[in-house]
């Protein structure tokens, strides 16, 4: 059943005009950083903002909107026989799979033909991880807030939160605890905003020369072990797991 | 004979101190050395030793025993389990078909306290150590122009250690060893006080330094290639007057260090993938008057750190993909860097403090966003390498976290336009466009 | 059939239902009458399982209506008030998706034919006007035979003809003895259709009576009069 759904919901998202032109924009930036930069590795890094803005970003308003235009469909849907969990899952893998094409289709293939090694690996990895993240908050936000300007509010205020204002934050943190070994909490931090965590991952991936003295040294022992790279892992699905967990259940219990 | 050996040597020490005056004395000199060399020549090499295990001789030991001044000793290929070979006369050992001497981890294979010695051909192994003493493949003392040319050693704890001497040539060696931690093990090629040596075209891994210096100087290191050590590729301190050129150093576990020295030029050596918390492709500590020019720092954690330097003129370099391109502190001064290579390093300049007292006009830097109206290929606005991120990363390491977030990308630009924090003093004038063709 | 017993709903402070209790059984046909936000759409809500009640318990076909129970929805046709649907969907696109989950093979496709929506189906669901989109909202709730059929303001912004069609259709249907509800607020269409009346006002059931009862007490023939006159009295 859900695979019915998803198929339509995809249908209904590839036809439209917006992941079209998104899958275009990133194709675009892609392609011209890639053949601009002559320095391959400074081409990766200029690449790496736009990835941790720009996916997020789209994904997020995107998902919100799209989930409120859908209301109709929904109602029509809840009032049929099928799973509420069902119509939700399908929702948000159709949106997945629609943004996640586009994401493969404009910067993951490029990528890997340009670095067919780790490095491009993990730009794929960390782009298709941002998006699943972002579409699961979306439908947190969506399935939480009725009214669709609130919704498409909290949306982008949860990008700039993620994008902008927890790097604020973290930097406020370092210069008042100054005098404290910062390094194990830097890590945690980390773990919470899953924008950073994936640009610590591509890092450690793309820019070697991150590395640099102490705290590079932990962070590069702990991002680069066995259990660090289980718990990275365990962390990441948490990221797009959790809030579309607790996105079911507020659709399960709420009123169409 | 004695004498007649070591003419080159001595002639060339004439020449040096000849002065224009006494022109018509050294030509008369000259002659009279050619003569007696050409009488001379003859007799020295009648006196040959040879040592193998189808020879009379059977062991190195007996063979120098038995060699007189000027004679030649030739060691045919084998096994020989000696150590503690002791040269103190003036003769030339040759391995032929590459001899083994296998200490057998008793100690020091040999010793040489002499003028003239020539040992070449020899494979030297497992010398053992010593917590009491260092123990050398080829430990030279008191010595005067000894060449050691074109020798193997392996697993030895120093290779080549050469002490109070002066005019010694180490030269084509392979020196490796096989350590893995630095208390254990000792140097590659030792020097202490001694002067005019000739290091030339060595290869030595896996010691603890590659080469060390201490109290060496005028002397000339040249075409060496040192890596993979456990701790420097080259560390030296109070040896001034010294020339590095065409060496390579790569994969140190700690990269370069040089200390407490003057006048040292350093012109093409390769600094390349030396990586780690606190490695650095060289790191300059009290180095005064110096040259530092033609080299490529090529994937360093620090490519460049200067901690009290002054008047040192660092120019035509590569700094290409390094963490930090230059690390310099507060306490350097009268440094010029100029026509330098920038290239996609991390951060091309840190430094601990508002006070630049040093020049870096007219470098290329990739991170130059400026613009050239008047096509002189000079930028017309100047460009300020420090960037706030790295000032604060300098000074609080934590904040690696925030490696190139957007946050950081936008705190950075902000400071280009008006410098609040950054040293605005650290300025280039007159960045180049387009990278120097180097 | 549907048997809502003392069903509460708030919406916030607002009481949509409250205490609402109800029995419909096969063959009739239902009209639920009351003014707008008088609860008609959150009682249907309810049945359909969209809404969830607060208090109270709602059986179909004696199956109990809760969040772990979606099957019973099979046995009903469900045509909501305004129906919009994925603008991208062509008509047969969303014809077909419905005939996919429901997966039933019992398909009564004579008010697609009557709607002329064949000739239709390459059109995009988001440029279709409102009636037309009325129609497939019909048509979907016909065509897989359920044996209840909700229709929420069925007539509203069909053209008189197409209204007729779909009057002629769910008289037929309620001939066959399937249970019919129906919301609507223009009572004079109802009037040949409904066996029964159900008014609603603020959350209530004022009161629920069969149509001829209904003329008989208030002499009225037509509906809204018999209404409009029991509402007189009970003002009174």
């Amino acid at each position: 059943m859900m695979r019915k759904i998803v198929k339509y919901v995809l249908g209904d998202i590839i036809r439209n005009k917006m992941v079209l032109v998104y899958t275009i924009l990133l194709f675009v930036i892609s392609l011209s950083v890639f053949n601009i930069e002559t320095n391959t590795s400074k081409g990766i890094l200029s690449l790496l903002n736009i990835i941790l803005l720009i996916v997020p970003l789209t994904c997020i308003i995107f998902s919100t909107i799209y989930i409120y235009n859908s209301s109709e469909f929904i109602e029509l849907l809840v009032s049929q026989p099928i799973k509420r969990k069902t119509i939700w899952y399908s929702l948000y893998f159709g949106l997945v799979l629609s943004l996640s094409l586009a994401y493969i289709i404009g910067i993951g293939l490029p990528a890997l033909y340009y670095f067919p090694n780790a490095k491009g690996a993990m730009i794929l990895i960390v782009g298709l991880f941002l998006t699943w993240v972002f579409v699961s908050i979306a439908l947190l936000i969506a399935g939480s807030s009725r009214d669709k300007t609130k919704g498409i509010a909290i949306a982008i205020v949860s990008w700039l939160f993620f994008a902008i204002f927890y790097d604020i934050l973290v930097l406020f943190i370092l210069f008042q605890f100054q005098d404290y070994p910062l390094e194990g909490a830097m890590i945690v931090l980390s773990f919470l905003n899953p924008i950073d965590l994936s640009r610590i991952q591509l890092l450690l991936q793309i820019d070697a020369a991150a590395i640099i003295g102490y705290t590079g040294a932990v962070f590069k022992i702990f991002f680069g072990r066995g259990l660090g790279i289980l718990i990275c892992i365990l962390c990441m699905c948490a990221w797009f797991l959790v809030p579309l967990w607790l996105s079911v259940k507020i659709f399960q219990k709420r009123d169409i | 004979m004695f004498k007649i050996s070591i003419s080159p040597y001595f002639r060339s020490a004439c020449i040096l101190k000849m002065s224009g005056k006494y022109k018509l004395f050294r030509h008369t000199l000259y002659s009279i050395l050619i003569i007696i060399l050409s009488f001379a020549v003859l007799p020295s090499y009648a006196g040959i030793v040879r040592v193998g295990k189808n020879q009379a001789i059977q062991s190195v030991q007996q063979g120098i025993l038995q060699a007189k001044e000027g004679d030649t000793i030739y060691v045919h290929a084998g096994i020989y389990h000696e150590s503690k070979l002791i040269i103190e006369k003036s003769i030339t050992l040759v391995g032929k078909g590459w001899p083994v001497i296998d200490a057998q981890n008793k100690g020091e294979i040999f010793f040489i306290r002499s003028r003239n010695v020539w040992l070449q051909g020899f494979k030297l192994q497992h010398t053992g150590r010593s917590d009491m003493k260092e123990i050398g493949a080829v430990m030279i003392y008191d010595s005067y122009a000894i060449t050691v040319y074109n020798n193997q050693i392996e697993d030895a704890n120093f290779g080549i250690s050469v002490q109070n001497s002066k005019r010694c040539t180490i030269k084509d060696n392979h020196i490796k060893a096989f350590n893995k931690n630095e208390v254990l093990s000792g140097n590659g090629i030792h020097g202490w006080k001694a002067d005019s040596l000739i290091i030339i075209g060595n290869a030595i891994s896996g010691h603890r330094d590659g080469l060390y210096f201490e109290f060496v100087k005028n002397s000339l290191i040249w075409r060496n290639k040192s890596t993979e050590n456990v701790r420097y590729g080259i560390h030296f301190m109070f040896s001034n007057n010294n020339t590095y050129i065409g060496n390579i150093f790569e994969k140190n576990e700690s990269g370069v260090a040089v200390m407490f020295s003057s006048k040292i030029q350093m012109y093409n050596n390769y600094f390349h993938d030396n990586w780690g918390d606190a490695t650095y492709g060289i790191l300059l500590k009290e180095i005064t008057d110096s040259h530092i020019s033609g080299n490529s720092f090529v994937q360093n954690t620090i490519a460049l750190q200067m901690e009290g330097c002054s008047r040192i003129k660092v120019f035509k370099n590569k700094f290409i993909n390094n963490g930090f391109a230059l690390k310099i502190q507060a306490s350097c001064d009268d440094n010029d860097f100029t026509h330098n290579n920038f290239i996609a390093n991390t951060f091309d300049i840190a430094t601990n403090g508002t006070l630049v007292l040093n020049t870096f006009d007219g470098n290329y830097w990739d991170k130059y966003e400026g613009y050239d109206l008047d096509r002189d290929k000079i930028g017309d606005i100047s460009f300020h390498p420090v960037s706030l991120y790295s000032m604060i990363i300098a000074h609080n390491p934590a904040a690696l976290m925030l490696f190139r977030s957007f946050m950081v990308t936008l705190l950075d630009k902000s400071e280009k336009l008006m410098p609040i924090i950054t040293p605005e003093s650290l300025v280039d004038h007159f960045p180049h466009m387009k990278p120097f063709d180097l | 059939m549907i048997q809502a017993k003392h069903i509460t709903k708030k919406f916030g402070r607002l009481k949509a239902l409250d205490d609402v209790s109800v029995q419909m059984n096969a063959g009739e046909c239902i009209a639920i009458l009351g003014p707008n936000g008088c609860g008609k759409t959150t009682l249907l809500k309810t049945v359909l399982g969209m809404v969830m009640a607060d208090r109270g318990e709602v059986m179909v076909k004696n199956e109990l209506v809760k969040k772990s129970n979606w099957q019973y929805r099979r046995h009903i046709g469900y045509m909501p008030q305004i129906g919009r649907y994925p603008s991208n969907m062509k008509i047969a696109d969303v014809i077909n998706m419905m005939k996919d989950i429901r997966q039933n093979s019992n398909l009564n496709e004579e008010l697609a034919t009557a709607f002329d929506l064949p000739a239709l189906s390459q059109k995009k669901m988001g440029n279709l006007s409102g009636g037309t989109t009325q129609k497939v909202s019909a048509v979907l709730a016909f065509m897989f035979n359920p044996d209840i059929l909700i229709l929420d303001e069925p007539t509203a912004g069909l053209d008189p003809l197409s209204s007729e069609k779909l009057k002629a259709k769910i008289k037929a249907e309620n001939d066959k003895g399937k249970l019919v509800v129906i919301t609507s607020h223009i009572l004079s269409e109802l009037d040949d259709l409904v066996t029964e009346v159900i008014y609603m006002q603020e959350g209530k059931i004022i009161f629920h009576k069969k149509i001829k009862t209904l003329q008989e007490e208030t002499g009225e023939i037509k509906l809204s009069k018999a209404i409009a006159s029991i509402l007189q009295s009970a003002e009174k």
